[in-house]
Parts: structure tokens; C-alpha cells; sequence
């Protein structure tokens, strides 16, 4: 109840120096992050997956690209493939690994474009001004009249497909919620007092944003940001389901999805292995996601 | 003596969340007679608010760890069931709060949600507890009543609503209302006119009233008793006269003399110095003690006992002002 | 020790007040051509030194003119004129350099300080923008911070929410003082502290006022602390000023009957002498539906049909004045003194 969190931040400060951090703050949420089980399984669940992805070309067993027509289909721990081959005989774990590589890729790249792009954007918006805010969020609702798989297809599709350009289509769908999350967590800051007290003291609006606003709204955006990167995954392993991301032969989970469905009978749980890494992958990025959320909370300390 | 309404014995509340568990409320022992006006004063984290709601049984079960006794005329309310509670609660035992406008339901009128009150309890048809929530808004001195009870909270201003949120509290007829700093939120004008109102309706209903407040004024006009809280303990208690008149603890005599009133303008004012302790870590000894002018090697070692420093009086301190065996002057801001 | 900036220099000499203000209007649009007339043309002035209270219930308009004084959101009408510079305009003196002088305080609250920075680098955003390095500002930052009695090293690299409400309101206090300001509007700056923790925050207003040559404007709905620290008092009522006078004077002998009622309407203090009757009943109406003429008049013991015929000017004695028919001569009121009797 409201009692009991009110009366320990009044009371604490009775004894001024028992505690004296330094810490910024984003040391401060690393480390309540740390102390959350959930978030530190998805990091390490993580750290699995992104190490396995970098080191690579150390650690998978076989070419990830050079099948043999004898292995075609072969179940787990067929002949050293601990995790059986795909349809051209090619070593599945190795696969999976590389595979990594480019789907982390097409997580990540184009959730930190969208967020910079957005999030600028987003700022202009909530900060800038009547006329900015309708100009800027009038277009992103434009966007938003798509949904963002037929959007991320039409881009990629109307681009030719490829990697570079399911990126950019990913990035495309991104910025419109991006922006709308920046805009909104603006506008809350903006009334705040202490953004009065800044004007009060005679700053302009850059100096503002600069100093007040970006702090405050890079929470909520990061929050966000992180819950994206599963979605980001998931597209893109669609886009590459579909032809119109990553191409074969290279090693990419949605591709290796797509490429495997016909011979789901045959080794059903080989075929599930890019499945499963997307939802692990995904699985992951969320546990951080509602970590971070719940450790950016300063007040609940 | 009649048997009292309201009896609290050492009641000890602690929060447990993660961290260092916060205690609350330490030893709060109080009684209140029927149709009796105790004020609770005490400053934020005081546990003022915390005492109230443990009267009601509204702390959170999970979190708050309680100890000791309430007895609520004649029964063990720390031992009833959910049912007996949802019982007593808002038929003997109402509660109105500082902020009607989060108290009241938005959804529902005014007269829609003191009829569904007045049915759950007592029973009878819709046109009946209608006309008791009319009756209820007459009463409490709202203007075109009639017209008011289809009114929702957000169309009436906070004094209307303030006097809806009492009438909705009153419709069943409780014997002891709890009342959580009700006059705070309200503009100067309004906030007398309240008070006399509860005053008012007191005297007709005869019921006790349990009221939490900050403000020493608000007691002087409205309370027959009061006790006085700091960092979870009443330090004094006695008739509201007594208290504020000839104040036994240092810490009562520290509140008196940093209001405004007492000083001429501009000049510094008498305000304790420092801030009140931390709640994860009481000292050992009295809680005051270290902003306190007469605190003695004792005081840091052990809680003071209470003592009567005259009939009906009790405070919690080794150096009671103007009772002190070591003869502490009575303070001048008394006169 | 003291290395607050130096105050901007005085330029109109102790005669001429420190801020003048002019027929202030504000008023807030509703849809469908309603309007909140906030600020309905408030005039006053404010000597150098002096505090000038502003009280008034909610919705009296004192928040939102302690905004129009800052700048902070523009004023429909009237003039600003600081030490004899009109603010804004082809011939004043700009905004920004107005800020340089007047500061403001914020009620303690929850959003009154940044919570992802550490109060230090709060207080040293005003230098910072006044073209201080960094590390000047945080200089400036500590000396404002020792001010308000603060220890720099140990408050200093807090946040926000590790702090007491009184540490708080003391940085909120340190942050207006870090410009080295000669004024500070204070709204509701010690509103929401604890009774003890008021106190102490009262006697370092007053301290700093003394030390530092400080003017105040100090709004607040709490009529004893306005008696407390203030010199003279202006009372609102609807976004107009009802009375205005020397404190001591208003409190003594008030002439408006709703400042009479604001001061009847305090608790007695003395269990033994309870407030029996009530000095005026009903909530302040709001701002959009005004009535005719005198805005207290529908609430007003005294009122009489000549009171909804106009709206009254201020008048009165030298400096304390109210805006009532009674204190004018001849006004048609039954209780104002006839022609002859002023003349």
C-alpha cells in the first residue's frame, strides 16, 4: 500500500552518510538488473548465442555450406552430426551456428537504426512544437495503417530482397512505433516541473532536450528498443521464409525454416532446430527486456 | 466508565518488501470511548495512516507483518474472517480519505453508489436506499440534493465532493468513522466548513470519530482527544485542551513552537532541528532523542516507558516538560 | 567563501521598485468560446527588499501569474517592467536577460528535480546555460548548495530520490540561487513540507533574504506562513486582486469582506475557542462562468444589487487598498461612506 513505500523514502535520509553512492545510472540499473533471475537467464541465454555467433568459424564442426547428397535428412547424432543434417546434407549445428550470425544481425541493426532515427524523430515531435509534432506524427501514422508484415514485405519486396535491403525494410517498420514511444514519453516529461525549473533558469530548448529530456525518454525508448529486437527476428526470418531476405545458400534461421518445411515428416525435430532458435533468441531478448523495464524504475527502489 | 468502542494494544506493523524491513508501527496502545473524537497528529512516515488503516484491516496481508490487539466493540478484528470484515466494513466502521475524487468510483453518480452501499448492508428495495442517499446528501449539507444524486464525482467541485464521499460514509450508520486527513486537499474556506460539518453530524449520530491530521489547528477544532505519533509510537496523549496547552513531550512542544503563529513575522522560528529516523533502523532508544534539546543519557538507551504526567495524560519520554522531577520549566510558548 | 555569481547590478536606485506589473491578463481557451479568465488584470509592484505575499484559494490564478512573471508561458496583455527596463518589446530588456535576475521556486514535488541526474548537476544546469564551463558550474553549484546548508560532498551526487522532502526543497532553493538572481518568486514553496521541516525551510528563506539582498514573491495558500515571512500581501480572488496592503495592516484590519473571511476561515488554534460560525459557505466558483460585476459578490455577506452592476476598482487608503464598493465613496453601497464624509 502507498503508506508503507511512502514512509521509506521520507525516512531515509536520517542518517546522511550511512550510504553515499556515486554511481551513475545506468550503474545504478545494471545493478538491479544483475539481481533479477529472470533477466540474467536471458542474458545468459544471450551471451550463449552471441558467442557462439562471433566465434563461428571456430567452433562449428563442419562447412556450414558443403552438403553431401549421402547425409540428406539424417536424424540427430547421424555419423558426428550431433544435430542431424538438412535437405542437402549439410551439418545442421554448424548451420545453425552461422545461421546466428546473420539472423542476430537482422535483430539488432535495424531495432539501433529505427531507434536513432525514431527516437529523433520522436523528440522533434513531442518537443518541437505544434507544427513539428503534426507534420512528423501525421506521416508515422501513415505507416501505421499497415500491418507491419505486409509493410516489411511490400518494402522488401518493391526493393528486390537481400540482406541489405530486408534490413532497410525492417528499419522502415520500425521507426513509426519508435517514434510514437519517444513522442509520448517526451510529451509526459515536458510537463514536468523540473522542465519548467530549466526554462525558469533561462536554457534554450536545445539545451533542454540535451540535458533534461534525453535522459528521460532514453528509458522507456531502450525499454522498448529491446522488446523489438525479438519481433525484428521474427521478420525477419519471415522475410527470409518468403525469398525476400537473406538468400540461399547462406546460413540464415528463416531461410533454414523455410528451405526444411517440405521434409517435416522426414526429421521433424531437425526441422524444428531453426524454430526453436528463434524462439530461444527471442525468448531471450524478452526476459532483458522486462528486466530492464522493471530496473529503470527508480522509484520502486 | 462505558466499555470502550476502539482498543488498541501494542500494535506493532512492519513492511516487509525487498530489503531492510520497514517498522511502522511500534507499541501503539490507544482506546477511544463511544462517541469519542480522537486526532492522531504526526508528520509524514509518522504512522499515522498506517494506524488507521490497521483499525480497518486494510494494510496489505502479503507485506505487512502485524502484532498485537484491536478490539473493535468488543471483537478481535486482527481475527475475523473476509466476510465478518466485509461485514463490519462501511456498516460499523466507515472510512473517508483526503482525496475523494480517487475514493469515489467515476463510473457510477453519487446517489447510485451510496444506494448500492445502503443495500449490501442493510438490505431493502432501490427506492429506499434512493431515498436514504438522498436523505444522507440533505444532511451533509448539499445544495439541490435531489438534483446532486445523479451527479458523478467529477462534476461536483472538491467541497461538494468531500461532503458526498462523508454522506456515502454515514449512509449505513457506522459507530466509529475513521477519517484520513479529510480537510488536507481543501481550500481554507472550505476546510471549516467541513470540520463543522463533522462536528456537527458527530454530535447528531453520536458516533467516535478516529481522525488522522497534520495540522494542529484542524485538532483544536474537532477533536476531544489527541495523540501525538512519531516514527511509528504515540509519544503523548491526552485531552486535546491538555496537549496543546501544556504539551509533556519535547517533541509535541517542538511542533507547537515551529508553527508560524506562535513567532512574530520575519522572526527565526523555533523549528527541531534534523530530520526524523529511518524506519529500517530505529536506535534503540527513544526516537526522538536525537533532535531533542532535554534528551538524557537514558533516553538513547532505552524506549521511554509511558507515564502520566497528569489524569488522563500519557507520555512516552524520561524528561516530561513541566513535570520533570528534575524540574523542567514549562515552555514558554505555552503562556 | 561565497561564490555565487555576482547579482546583475542595480540600475533604477532604491526608489525605483524591482518589478512592476501592469494590467497582467491571461486566459486560458476553452472549446466553444469559453474562457478561464486565469489572470484578470492584476497590477502591483514590488520594492527592492521587500517580499510580497500572494494569497488566494485554488483556481485564484497565483500559480499561473507567478508563471506569466517568469516568462513561462506568454501573457495576453499587459506590461512586465523590471528596475525601470520594460521585459520584452522593441525597447526592454530581453527575456533571457530578465531570467538573470528572477528566479523561481517550485513547489516540492515529485517532478520538481530530475531524477536521473544527481542534484548537483541540477543546480549547476543554470550556470552551465549562463555560459559557465563545467566545472565552474559545479563550483558555483556547491557554493549554492552550502548556502541553503547543504553539504556538497555528501548531498551533492545524490538523486533526487534519496533526498527528504526538506533536502529537496533546500536543492530546488540552491538551483534559483545558483544564477545569483536578485528576486525569487516562491509558489507554494513549502506547501507540501512537514510542520518541522516548514520551519526550518522559513528560517533559511528569511537567512537568505538578509544575507544575499534577496527580493521575494511568495505565493501560497497558507495565510500564517504569508503573515510570516511577507511584508505586504495582495489577496486573489478570481484571477483579480481583492485587496493589497502591509501585512501587518491586512491581517489587523482587513477591508475586503472575503479577505476577512479567508482570515475567519482559520482554525482557532484554542480547543476552548472553536470556530462557531462559518464566515462564508460554498466552494470558490470556477473561473469560466463569472458573475456580473463584484466576483465575490455571490458569496459576499454584504452584498447588495449595486455590487453585480460593476466590477470595483481597488481603492482605499495610501497603500492598502480593496477592491469593494464599501471603501468607495458614494458607490451606492449602503455601507460606504457618503461623498461628503470624504471630503
Amino acid at each position: 500500500m502507498a503508506e508503507g513505500m511512502s514512509i521509506a523514502p521520507a525516512a531515509l535520509p536520517a542518517a546522511p552518510g550511512a550510504r553515499r553512492r556515486r554511481n551513475t545510472y545506468w550503474g545504478e540499473v545494471g545493478g538491479k538488473l544483475i539481481r533479477q533471475p529472470g533477466a540474467m537467464l536471458g542474458a545468459a541465454m544471450l551471451a550463449v548465442i552471441v558467442l557462439a555467433a562471433i566465434f563461428a568459424p571456430w567452433i562449428a564442426p563442419f562447412d556450414p555450406n558443403k552438403g553431401s547428397i549421402l547425409m540428406r535428412l539424417k536424424p540427430f547424432f547421424f555419423r558426428g552430426h550431433l544435430l542431424g543434417a538438412d535437405e542437402l546434407g549439410r551439418d545442421m549445428l554448424s548451420r545453425l551456428i552461422w545461421g546466428g550470425r546473420i539472423s542476430l544481425a537482422m535483430g539488432v541493426v535495424p531495432v539501433l537504426i529505427a531507434m536513432l532515427i525514431g527516437g529523433a524523430l520522436g523528440l522533434t515531435a513531442g518537443f518541437g512544437g505544434k507544427l513539428a509534432n503534426t507534420l512528423i506524427m501525421r506521416v508515422m501514422d501513415v505507416f501505421y495503417a499497415f500491418p507491419s508484415v505486409l509493410l516489411a514485405v511490400a518494402i522488401a519486396g518493391a526493393m528486390g530482397g537481400g540482406l541489405i535491403d530486408g534490413m532497410i525494410a525492417l528499419t522502415l517498420v520500425f521507426i513509426p512505433p519508435m517514434c510514437r514511444v519517444a513522442e509520448s514519453a517526451t510529451a509526459q516529461v515536458r510537463n514536468l516541473d523540473f522542465i519548467e525549473a530549466a526554462r525558469a533558469t533561462g536554457a534554450g530548448g536545445f539545451s533542454i532536450v540535451r540535458h533534461h529530456v534525453i535522459g528521460n525518454v532514453l528509458g522507456p525508448v531502450t525499454v522498448y528498443a529491446s522488446s523489438l529486437i525479438s519481433v525484428s527476428v521474427l521478420l525477419s526470418a519471415g522475410l527470409s521464409f518468403l525469398g525476400l531476405g537473406v538468400q540461399p545458400p547462406t546460413a540464415d534461421w528463416g531461410l533454414m525454416l523455410s528451405t526444411l518445411v517440405p521434409s517435416i515428416y522426414v526429421v521433424p525435430w531437425v526441422c524444428a532446430l531453426p524454430g526453436a532458435a528463434i524462439f530461444l533468441t527471442s525468448i531471450a531478448f524478452g526476459l532483458l527486456s522486462s528486466g530492464l523495464r522493471a530496473a529503470m524504475d527508480m522509484r520502486g527502489a | 466508565m462505558s466499555a470502550p468502542l476502539l482498543e488498541i494494544a501494542d500494535l506493532d506493523v512492519a513492511f516487509h518488501g525487498d530489503g531492510t524491513p520497514v517498522q511502522a508501527l511500534s507499541g501503539v496502545s490507544l482506546r477511544l470511548d463511544p462517541g469519542q473524537v480522537l486526532c492522531i497528529i504526526g508528520e509524514s512516515g509518522s504512522g499515522k495512516s498506517v494506524t488507521l488503516r490497521a483499525m480497518m484491516r486494510l494494510l496489505p496481508e502479503r507485506r505487512a507483518r502485524i502484532g498485537g490487539q484491536i478490539s473493535f466493540a468488543g471483537r478481535d478484528v486482527l481475527a475475523m474472517t473476509d466476510r465478518q470484515l466485509r461485514a463490519m466494513r462501511g456498516r460499523e466502521m466507515a472510512m473517508i480519505f483526503q482525496e475523494p475524487m480517487t475514493a469515489l468510483d467515476p463510473v457510477y453518480t453519487i446517489g447510485a453508489q451510496i444506494a448500492e452501499t445502503v443495500r449490501r448492508h442493510l438490505g431493502g428495495t432501490q427506492a429506499a436506499a434512493r431515498a436514504r442517499a438522498l436523505d444522507m446528501l440533505e444532511r451533509v449539507g448539499v445544495p439541490s440534493a435531489a438534483r446532486r444524486l445523479d451527479a458523478y464525482p467529477h462534476e461536483l467541485s472538491g467541497g461538494l465532493r468531500q461532503r458526498a464521499m462523508i454522506a456515502l460514509a454515514l449512509s449505513c450508520g457506522p459507530q466509529l468513522l475513521l477519517a484520513d486527513e479529510p480537510t488536507t486537499a481543501l481550500d481554507a474556506t472550505v476546510q471549516i466548513q467541513v470540520l463543522l460539518l463533522l462536528r456537527r453530524l458527530q454530535a447528531e449520530l453520536g458516533m467516535g470519530i478516529v481522525f488522522v491530521t497534520h495540522d494542529l489547528g484542524v485538532a483544536a477544532e474537532i477533536a476531544d482527544r489527541v495523540a501525538v505519533m512519531y516514527a511509528g509510537r504515540i509519544v503523548e496523549e491526552g485531552s486535546v485542551a491538555e496537549v496543546l496547552g501544556r504539551p509533556a513531550h519535547p517533541y509535541t512542544a517542538g511542533l507547537l513552537a515551529s508553527s508560524v503563529e506562535h513567532v512574530a513575522p520575519g522572526a527565526e522560528i523555533a523549528a527541531i532541528p534534523g530530520a526524523p529516523p529511518d524506519l529500517r533502523a530505529l536506535p534503540p532508544g527513544c526516537s526522538f532523542a536525537p533532535r531533542c534539546r532535554h534528551a538524557v543519557a537514558a533516553c538513547d538507551a532505552t524506549v521511554p516507558p509511558p507515564v502520566r504526567p497528569g489524569p488522563g495524560r500519557m507520555a512516552r519520554c524520561f524528561t516530561p516538560l513541566g513535570f520533570a522531577p528534575s524540574g523542567h520549566a514549562v515552555e514558554e510558548h505555552v503562556a | 567563501m561565497n561564490s555565487l555569481p555576482e547579482p546583475v547590478a542595480d540600475r533604477g536606485g532604491p526608489a525605483q521598485p524591482l518589478l512592476i506589473a501592469r494590467d497582467l491578463r491571461k486566459y486560458f481557451p476553452l472549446g466553444g468560446g469559453a474562457r478561464v479568465h486565469a489572470v484578470d488584470g492584476v497590477s502591483f509592484s514590488i520594492a527592492k527588499g521587500e517580499t510580497l505575499g500572494i494569497v488566494g484559494e485554488s483556481g485564484c490564478g497565483k500559480s499561473t501569474l507567478a508563471r506569466l512573471l517568469m516568462q513561462l508561458m506568454p501573457r495576453d496583455a499587459g506590461e512586465l517592467i523590471l528596475d525601470g527596463d520594460p521585459v520584452g518589446g522593441p525597447h526592454g530588456i530581453s527575456v533571457a536577460a530578465m531570467r538573470r535576475q528572477v528566479q523561481m521556486v517550485f513547489q516540492d514535488s515529485a517532478s520538481s528535480l530530475n531524477p536521473r541526474l544527481p542534484v548537483q548537476d541540477s543546480v549547476a544546469f543554470g550556470p552551465r546555460v549562463h555560459g559557465r564551463s563545467r566545472s565552474a558550474a559545479l563550483e558555483v553549484a556547491r557554493a549554492a548548495l552550502r548556502q541553503v546548508h547543504l553539504d556538497p560532498a555528501l548531498i551533492g551526487p545524490r538523486y533526487p530520490h534519496e533526498l527528504s522532502g526538506g533536502q529537496k526543497q533546500r536543492v530546488n532553493i540552491a538551483r534559483a540561487l545558483a544564477i545569483g538572481p536578485r528576486m525569487v518568486v516562491l509558489d507554494e514553496a513549502v506547501s507540501a513540507l512537514d510542520k518541522s521541516v516548514q520551519a526550518q525551510v522559513l528560517n533559511l528563506l528569511v537567512q537568505l533574504r538578509r544575507d544575499l539582498d534577496l527580493t521575494y514573491m511568495f505565493i501560497s495558500h497558507d495565510l500564517a506562513v504569508v503573515r510570516h515571512i511577507s511584508h505586504r500581501v495582495l489577496v486573489m480572488y478570481l484571477g483579480q486582486v481583492m485587496e493589497v496592503g502591509p501585512v501587518a495592516q491586512v491581517f489587523a484590519a482587513p477591508r475586503h469582506p472575503y479577505t476577512r473571511a479567508l482570515l475567519a476561515s482559520r482554525p482557532s488554534m484554542d480547543p476552548a475557542r472553536r470556530t462557531e460560525t462559518l464566515a462564508i459557505s460554498g466552494d470558490p466558483p470556477n473561473p469560466v462562468d463569472l458573475p456580473p460585476g463584484c466576483r465575490f459578490a455571490p458569496r459576499c455577506p454584504h452584498a447588495e444589487a449595486v455590487c453585480t452592476a460593476a466590477n470595483p476598482a481597488l481603492a482605499g487608503g495610501a497603500d492598502h487598498l480593496a477592491a469593494c464598493l464599501i471603501q468607495v465613496p458614494g458607490s451606492g453601497h449602503s455601507q460606504a461612506p457618503g461623498l461628503e464624509a470624504a471630503a
